[in-house]
């Protein structure tokens, strides 16, 4: 069974459509690249796919291991194993990381139907994320992302994702802003979390972080549709190009087909 | 007019009652108690023409027909009675008032450092103990009604004196409760606590309520903090959601002394606060904060008065109010500095979290600067729950409601944080993660 079916999606914010009929299926065990300007409705995609409030679905279908997603509030998508790296991962003051985190993964298990963990294997499970990630453990004392540096931001979603061991993860422009040590890292934790089992869907600007996390499919997605699909050459010929193209519709890229 | 004729007679006469029989206590009481009853008798309730009353009527606790507590009733509460306000785990010395009399059964005298002393204020007039005459009734002013009445109705009390130099580690409870007597009816709960020099103490003053009596709880507490005393407090009102609750503590501070208060709001229909600081000497350290969580139709109202008399002085104040349902709160904060307190260091915040479209916050600071050289700051924050933030936190697993209070919670934070008696801070943490949202 697909992981996840993207059927004729359309969805609209403040009366706006901003996706206009998008298809899709990822397979378990594929990772998929998702392309394209600025404001083409990736982060809406994002946003549709984990259940963020704003928008409206007026049309088409999203199936995740056969279920219908939109039909669930986001934390029974977490539950079910969707996991959204925010673009703009939020700061919550005042909320612990660490009491955060916690409350998170029992909340999963507890949807999963497992016990939860107690504070010490808490704190086994934390040690070993943060070591693989190389992020500090004094940062599990801090408000969630309060006074974060933008990659130390980026690196909790990873971290946070390395935790929940999500069945399908989106990352919503993760490198944008990244060193390139950072952006390592990122990869690294992507790569050590991948598996026969597992999908990933990765939104982002540039071709670099496709140098390390080597997808199985490359879309193009522009005003709302995808309007491109192809395979890890599609990034390189998109970085030669760059988006121009799009507005011209004139010359697409010659290595389309998937 | 006449509205308020009556009730206002109506207590007059009881304090002619009281005077014949329940007034014991020391000479000099006699005549402080006629000034405070003539006092009322002449400005009766204030109503909510009142600048001081604006947001928060004052009109049906003056059209109430309370009548003095009995103080019979508590003398038969068990242990188990009270088991849920006494916070038994806190360890130290509890005292306990039941609709305004002292329960000694109840009591538990911990381990306290020599000339230190918790009681009651009867057995303090009993004693001739030194502090009472120079210190009670000195502070608080009884020019206004609710402080009037609990003047005149003066008898007993609780009384805390710590000895110079003295520290006493484990927390001091004062326990109020009240009771359901099938009637309304009004306690005037009176407190008096002296921080001699050098001395260091907690206080963990709490008011509650057995059952759903219709009450009025008209408190006055005064705080003296001897020179370079340092005094931690706390104010914790569990009231139930028929009581009224007035209170005023008037605090009186001295060279380098350290004064903390944390007032924590959790009960009560209508609960009015004063608290009030005169930092009457140089290097003073004052801080007031408070949380207030409102439900229901429930009304808060915080008003602090901090009188930077002398130079060299710091004041904070942070003030939270988590408001939901047609909740009200009301912060009024004034902050005076006098001519002669020069490098005065003054910092206000007040901020609201509105859970509701009828939820209300009325804010007000309130400074009077008669001095150049100063910094004196206020703020003042109204905000929602932040639908990002919840988003964020249902998006990694973390079920609406948990995510609405873990989000209460962290607004709540910085105020709960400073709270250092850890059976409170428990308590509060369990309150406001698990208790508030009803929703
Ligand atoms: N909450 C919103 N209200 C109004 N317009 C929005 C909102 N979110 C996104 N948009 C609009 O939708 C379009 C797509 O935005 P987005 O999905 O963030 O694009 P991308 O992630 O590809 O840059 C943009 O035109 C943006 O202005
Ligand atoms: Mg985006």
């Amino acid at each position: 069974m697909a992981l996840l079916e993207i059927e004729n999606l359309h969805a609209e914010v403040g009366g706006k459509e901003i996706l206009r009929g998008i298809n899709l299926i990822v397979n378990p065990g594929e990772v998929h690249a998702i392309m394209g300007p600025n404001g083409s409705g990736k982060s809406t995609l994002a946003g549709v796919l984990a259940g963020r409030e704003a928008y409206s679905i007026t049309e088409g279908a999203v199936r995740f291991k056969g279920k219908d997603l939109l039909d669930l509030e986001p934390e029974e998508r977490a539950g079910e194993g969707v996991f959204l790296a925010f673009q703009y991962p939020v700061e919550l003051p005042g909320v612990n990381n660490q009491y955060f985190l916690r409350s998170a993964l029992n909340s999963v298990r507890k949807y999963r139907g497992q016990e939860p963990l107690d504070g010490v294997e808490f704190l086994k499970l934390v040690r070993e994320k943060l070591n693989i990630l190389h992020i500090d453990r004094e940062l599990m004392t801090r408000p969630v992302n309060h006074g974060f540096s933008g990659g130390e931001k980026k690196r909790n979603e990873i971290f946070q994702m390395a935790v929940l061991e999500p069945q399908l993860a989106i990352l919503d422009e993760t490198d944008s802003g990244l060193d390139i040590d950072a952006l390592r890292v990122v990869a690294d934790g992507v790569n050590a979390l991948r598996s026969p089992e597992r999908g990933f869907v990765v939104i982002t600007h540039y071709q670099r972080l496709l140098d390390y996390i080597v997808p199985d499919f490359v879309h193009v997605l522009s005003q709302g549709r995808i309007v491109q699909s192809g395979g890890k050459e599609l990034a390189l010929e998109l970085e030669a190009k760059g988006y121009g193209w799009l507005e011209t519709d004139a010359a697409k890229p010659e290595l389309v087909t998937a | 007019m006449t509205q308020t004729l009556k009730p206002r007679e109506g207590y007059v006469q009881a304090f002619a009652e009281f005077e014949r029989g329940a007034a014991v206590g020391p000479s000099w009481l006699t005549p402080l108690r006629k000034a405070a009853i003539s006092r009322f008798g002449e400005i009766g309730f204030p109503s909510r023409h009142d600048e001081e009353w604006r947001f928060s009527n004052p009109a049906a606790i003056a059209e109430t027909p309370y009548e003095l507590a009995q103080t019979g009733h508590g003398l038969r509460m068990t242990a188990s009675d009270i088991a849920s306000y006494a916070f038994e785990e806190m360890g130290g010395t509890r005292l306990v008032f039941i609709d305004g009399g002292y329960v000694p059964s109840l009591t538990v005298i911990g381990k306290l450092p020599q000339g230190a002393v918790v009681g009651s204020l009867s057995e303090a007039f009993a004693a001739h103990h030194p502090a009472i005459e120079p210190h009670l009734a000195r502070y608080a002013k009884f020019d206004t009604a609710f402080p009037a009445l609990n003047t005149a109705f003066l008898s007993d009390g609780a009384f805390v004196y710590i000895p110079r130099s003295a520290v006493v580690k484990e927390p001091i409870h004062l326990l109020f409760l009240t009771t359901d007597a099938g009637k309304p009816t009004v306690s005037h709960p009176r407190t008096l606590i002296v921080a001699e020099e050098n001395s260091r103490a907690t206080i963990v003053e709490s008011y509650a309520g057995i059952g759903a009596g219709t009450t009025l709880t008209n408190a006055v507490t005064e705080v003296v903090v001897g020179q370079s005393a340092n005094l931690d407090h706390y104010k914790l009102n569990r009231e139930s959601l028929s009581a009224a609750h007035v209170a005023t503590m008037q605090v009186q501070m001295a060279q380098q002394s350290v004064f903390s208060s944390h007032s924590i709001n959790l009960g009560g229909s209508f609960v009015r606060n004063d608290a009030n600081a005169v930092l009457a000497a140089e290097h003073i350290e004052c801080t007031l904060n408070g949380l207030a969580l409102i439900d229901g139709k429930r009304l808060v109202d915080n008003h602090t008065a901090i009188d930077h008399a002398m130079p060299n002085c710091n004041s904070h104040e942070l003030y939270k109010f988590i408001v939901d349902e047609q909740g009200r709160g009301v912060f009024n904060g004034k902050i005076y500095v006098r001519e002669d307190a020069q490098k005065t260091d003054a910092k206000q915040t007040n901020q609201a979290l509105l859970l509701s479209a009828d939820a209300q916050i009325n804010t007000k600071p309130q400074l009077e600067i008669f001095a150049d050289d100063v910094k004196c700051t206020h703020g003042a924050t109204i905000g929602q729950l932040d639908p990002e933030q919840q988003f964020y936190l249902q998006s990694r697993g973390i079920p609406k409601a948990e995510a609405r209070n873990l989000l209460i919670y962290a607004f709540a934070s910085d105020v709960v944080s400073r709270i250092k008696v850890p059976a409170l801070r428990a308590q509060l943490d369990a309150i406001l993660l698990s208790e508030l949202p009803r929703r």
